[in-house]
């Protein structure tokens, strides 16, 4: 895995919010066909360390390479040829709710003119297939749908166009926990079907282990600790232990302002 | 010094927002001009700011141009002047009422939808996802609402005008006695194109201001419910404003010599 291009290499990505210093010299690997879970506290800046990736933000100073292509900085064309490789499952699933739910499904197809419209219904059906999702569902709103389904309408959307990264945000915050092993298995399956690497962040140990084959910790703008999800309970790093342990004692003080 | 830092940093957050504004609006009339052009939505937005603004615009319109009359009768009744009704009905309808009551009227009605759809779209990320899914939302949303915006304003107006005419038509003859076919003929007399075609030109105008307004405000809403109460406020009021602003601005383009 290391001798290939490694899909996203991050080199000390920095990001700051006026004098809020979010992000702060990340180094991150992504190789090809890996999964890796990034955890860290709410609040330490996940979120915004993927939208940097993604390019939804730009970075203060650093380098993010995808296939070897530097992207920050780059616009226009260059970075929508880029933006077709991912796909992203956003934390409240963020699906447009002017559109039902085949829409919603086939949404990037659409947009990307890889399919024609009056196909389009039939390519929704199939992919909500593979998250266990019915037919019936295709006509609904996305305000109809409970919480866990549209993490899974969600979900489609994300892998429809075959994205070669998929990124998740959070995915099982907020469900319960048949709901999110669920989700998270549907995960590990669907990131499989298509071959893609995923790049996660999560604050819930249980989905961490499940998904990941390595895990990176996010503390104070940086990663402290990476490695393959095994070795996650001996770490040696007490930073790691208190987090995935849950304890309110320890080196990690939590800030009352995120 | 207190009171002069107090200016500055107000005129400085000033420059600022119309900086930021008008970049917003640079990049959003270039996505308006470069396809894809996204012919459904802008359908979809002719009919929510058109169509459903009718029955509002409309009513406006025919109190607007009833109570026109009926003030003009009891100033120029000291002039004995009645013939000069119609002509006061038509103009200040043509040129001044009509565009900016339907302005006022949509940019409560329309402007602070756009404002609370886009801004809800921000905080839940919407925004984001569009991007994800190789769609700018510039274009996607922004663009379509600007252009139904300069397409359907003057269509507004149009009918408002026809409406405010009519509704002078009414008092003028039902509650002042006039003879029908003579206030018809002063009316048609005191039609120019120049009045109507400025008004039109003013709608257009007015209905961009309300379309990028809201979105503008929607766009740069932050920091959940709240933030998106306050950018539909912003939308509407900033929007009324500028209307008021663009209407002097015009008029005085257009008929100061
Ligand atoms: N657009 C923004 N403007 C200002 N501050 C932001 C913005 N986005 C995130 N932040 C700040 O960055 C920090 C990290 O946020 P985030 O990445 O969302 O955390 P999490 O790890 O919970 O996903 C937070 O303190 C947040 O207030
Ligand atoms: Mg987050």
């Amino acid at each position: 895995m290391n001798a290939a291009l490694p899909k996203i290499s991050i080199r000390g990505l920095c990001k700051a919010f006026g004098r809020k210093v979010v992000l702060d010299g990340i180094d991150l690997d992504l190789g090809s066909g890996e999964s890796v879970v990034v955890i860290g506290g709410s609040g330490s800046g996940k979120s915004v360390l993927l939208k940097c990736v993604l390019g939804l933000m730009e970075p203060d100073a650093g380098s993010i390479l995808i296939d070897g292509v530097e992207t920050v900085g780059l616009r226009g064309e260059p970075r929508d040829e880029i933006g077709r490789k991912f796909g992203m499952l956003f934390q409240g699933a963020a699906l447009f709710d002017s559109l039902p739910v085949w829409e919603n499904v086939t949404f990037g197809l659409l947009a990307q003119q890889k399919i024609r419209r009056h196909d389009a219904r039939g390519i929704a059906v199939a992919k909500l297939a593979q998250v266990g999702l019915g037919a019936d569902v295709c006509d609904l709103a996305p305000s109809e749908l409970s919480g866990g389904m549209q993490k899974r309408v969600a979900l489609a959307r994300a892998i429809a166009a075959d994205p070669e990264i998929i990124f998740f945000d959070e995915p099982t915050t907020g469900l319960d926990p048949i709901m999110a092993d669920v989700i998270n298995s549907l995960i590990v399956k669907t990131t499989r079907e298509v071959g893609a690497s995923a790049l996660s962040i999560t604050h819930d140990m249980a989905s961490a282990r499940k998904i990941a084959h390595r895990i990176a910790m996010l503390y104070q703008g940086a990663i402290i600790w990476a490695g393959p999800v095994a070795d996650v309970d001996a770490s040696g790093d007490p930073r790691v232990d208190q987090f995935i342990h849950g304890r309110a004692e320890g080196p990690i003080q939590m800030a009352v302002r995120a | 010094m207190n009171t002069l830092q107090l200016v500055g940093a107000f005129a400085l957050s000033f420059f600022a927002v119309v900086g930021r504004l008008t970049l917003f609006g640079v990049e959003a009339l270039s996505h308006c001009l470069r396809p894809p052009f996204y012919l459904r939505s802008i359908g979809r937005q002719l009919i929510d700011i058109g169509y459903y603004s009718l029955p509002v615009v409309g009513l406006t319109a025919i109190f607007t141009g009833m109570v026109l009359a009926l003030q003009s009768y009891v100033g120029f009744a000291r002039f004995s002047a009645e013939g000069a009704i119609a002509n006061v009905v038509v103009v200040s309808i043509t040129r001044e009422l009509g565009p900016v009551l339907a302005g006022l009227m949509v940019a409560g009605r329309i402007g602070a939808a756009m404002a609370a759809e886009i801004g809800t779209m921000r905080v839940t990320e919407q925004l984001d996802a569009l991007t994800t899914l190789s769609t700018n939302p510039m274009k996607y949303l922004v663009a379509p609402r600007l252009i139904a915006g300069v397409i359907v304003l003057p269509l507004l107006v149009i009918i408002a005008n026809i409406i405010g005419i009519f509704g002078g038509f009414i008092v003028a003859v039902y509650k002042l006695g006039f003879n029908p076919a003579n206030y018809l003929q002063n009316t048609f007399e005191a039609l120019h194109v120049d009045d109507v075609v400025s008004g039109l030109v003013k709608a257009a105008v007015f209905g961009f201001i309300i379309s990028l307004m809201g979105c503008y405000h929607g766009y740069t809403s932050r920091g959940g419910a709240q933030g998106v109460g306050q950018a539909t406020t912003s939308a509407v009021v900033s929007a009324s404003i500028l209307i008021l602003c663009f209407d002097y601005v015009l008029t005085e383009l257009f008929f100061a010599k």
